[in-house]
């Protein structure tokens, strides 16, 4: 079962790298999607001369600081907010409009605040990846059932027993949620903001290399973007599993079923 | 400090419910909503009350009234001579849903009222498996709680419960989700339990069998708005034996009258709809 499921994502993954090989050239020009072979050896090229890695050092450090900074705030934020329902109503519409709002849109302002050097980079994906982290910890907080912290004071918990004991390990869930959501905006985040504005960077390499009509050299950059995309997603993973294990016990307990 | 209740003089009232109204906002419009109405009634310490009615007829709004979590809208709630504001700490509840934490293994969620009391770790952790080996769960003191059964989760629920050592339990329709035969076991077991740490219970059912089978006395509720129909006394032995009890002709008096109190409620409530 597992297995062949193994076997067909092969089959598709190299199908389609055929079907890309084949129509590079024959159906479309090489100049605009490149083809494979050609990616694969500007890749080894980019890997060979230390220069992929120092770009994606970069953005790997951008999107991982930024994707701290801005969750942590977040969770705090979220705890908080979600625990003062009076004000959590009275900036319902703010929260949504900024929600609404595309962050990108914001880069630009950000060039102008913070300059072109990492901090501007660290702090816009800290702003992107807030508030997917924060309405889901707010709602995480929520959503706590009132049954559940009554029978906690009923034990005679304080208020901050409540919150240790209850509250925040059943918001966890929702942080997790959160924060796998917000990974890969993390490095929307980076990346934008080195195609904005920047000398660094797998985001300014994919740029560079376009305007250069070096396809093939952008395709390799691309390569590393989901590279360090799927790492990212990976790295939350293994937090989670080690944070929640009863997570992995009601997995489990799914499956059997 | 236990007394037989067949023998001893009337106690007082431990709990005591007077006039009491309690109306709610009605989810549409504005218009409000009577839970219970007119209700007066009375427990003594170390009793078992059982309150049978049909869902929705504001039998648990008696026990959050208790519990302290609201007040009255008229009348007073009155325990051990005074009157209940604020949590009401000498409670403890016990739901349908067991409301144990998901990410606490069965150990550390029965340990949990020793955490909030502030007792040291180990002791906290001797105690605990006490009170798990008391309710049968020895072997399950480390799963999860969804790694267990209902019932499991029941008992566990049950031993958290008898951890924090309220004096009254209020128990809101805690087995219905149970098959009968493990409802039945863990009915007589809280039955013996309560018995043997002397704890004063108020147990909300619909479920008229278990009104009988449990209950010193019985409060029958009519529909919403409640009021109580009649307080039945359960004149069945205090150690009466629930495994066997369905062969006891005085049961079986007893669950007919509460039945014939039961269906006449409904029989007059299909008559008011006709008319």
């Amino acid at each position: 079962m597992k297995r062949s499921l193994y076997f067909y994502r092969l089959v598709f993954g190299v199908g389609l790298l055929l079907l890309w090989q084949v129509a590079s050239g024959w159906l479309v020009s090489p100049v605009y999607i490149s083809s494979p072979v050609a990616v694969a050896g500007r890749l080894s090229e980019l890997i060979a001369s230390g220069e992929l890695f120092r770009h994606a050092r970069i953005t790997a450090f951008e999107a991982i600081a930024g994707f701290l900074l801005g969750s942590g705030v977040a969770i705090v934020v979220g705890l908080v907010l979600g625990r003062a329902r009076r004000l959590a109503e009275v900036l319902d519409p703010f929260i949504m409009g900024f929600y609404s709002l595309p962050k990108i849109a914001l880069a630009p302002l950000f060039v102008m605040w913070f300059g072109i050097d990492m901090s501007m980079k660290i702090i816009f994906t800290a702003a992107v990846v807030f508030l997917v982290v924060f309405l889901n910890t707010y709602s995480g907080v929520r959503s706590v059932s009132p049954e559940q912290q009554t029978v906690f004071r009923l034990m005679g918990a304080t208020e901050r027993q409540v919150v240790r004991m209850v509250i925040i390990p059943a918001a966890l869930t929702w942080v997790f949620v959160g924060l796998r959501l917000s990974a890969p905006y993390a490095l929307v985040g980076a990346i934008v903001g080195e195609i904005i504005a920047g000398n660094r960077g797998l985001g300014y390499l994919v740029a560079r290399t376009t305007a250069q009509f070096d396809t093939a050299g952008a395709f390799a950059a691309i390569v590393a973007i989901v590279t360090l995309g799927v790492l990212l997603n990976m790295g939350i993973k293994a937090l989670e599993r080690s944070l929640m294990p009863w997570r992995q016990m009601e997995d489990a307990r799914e499956v059997a079923i | 400090m236990h007394m037989d209740s067949d023998i001893s003089p009337p106690l007082p009232a431990l709990v005591s419910f007077a006039g009491i109204q309690k109306t709610f906002a009605a989810p549409e419009g504005d218009g409000t909503l009577v839970a219970v109405e007119g209700v007066d009634l009375t427990l003594e310490e170390g009793h078992i009350l059982t309150i049978l009615g049909p869902s929705g007829c504001g039998k648990s709004t008696l026990l959050n009234m208790l519990a302290g979590i609201y007040k009255p809208t008229r009348g007073t709630v009155t325990y051990r001579g005074a009157q209940v504001s604020g949590l009401n700490l000498r409670t403890g509840y016990m739901t349908q849903n067991d409301h144990l934490l998901p990410w606490r293994r069965i150990l550390a969620n029965v340990r949990a009222p020793y955490e909030i009391a502030g007792m040291p770790r180990r002791s906290a952790t001797a105690k605990a498996m006490e009170l798990i080996d008391l309710v049968g769960l020895t072997g399950f003191e480390n799963a999860y709680p969804t790694q267990v059964s209902g019932g499991m989760r029941k008992r566990a629920s049950l031993a958290r419960l008898l951890a924090y050592n309220p004096e009254t339990l209020l128990l809101d329709e805690p087995f219905v989700a149970l098959d009968a035969q493990l409802r039945l076991a863990m009915q007589a077991e809280l039955r013996s339990l309560a018995r043997r740490l002397g704890k004063t219970v108020l147990f909300v059912t619909h479920d008229v069998d278990e009104a009988a089978a449990l209950g010193d006395k019985c409060a029958v509720f009519t529909a919403r708005p409640g009021r109580i129909r009649q307080v039945v006394d359960i004149d069945l032995p205090a150690d009466r034996d629930l495994m066997t009890l369905r062969q006891n002709p005085d049961y079986g008096r007893i669950a007919a009258k509460l039945w014939d109190l039961v269906t006449r409620e409904s029989r007059e409530g299909r008559i008011s709809h006709e008319t």
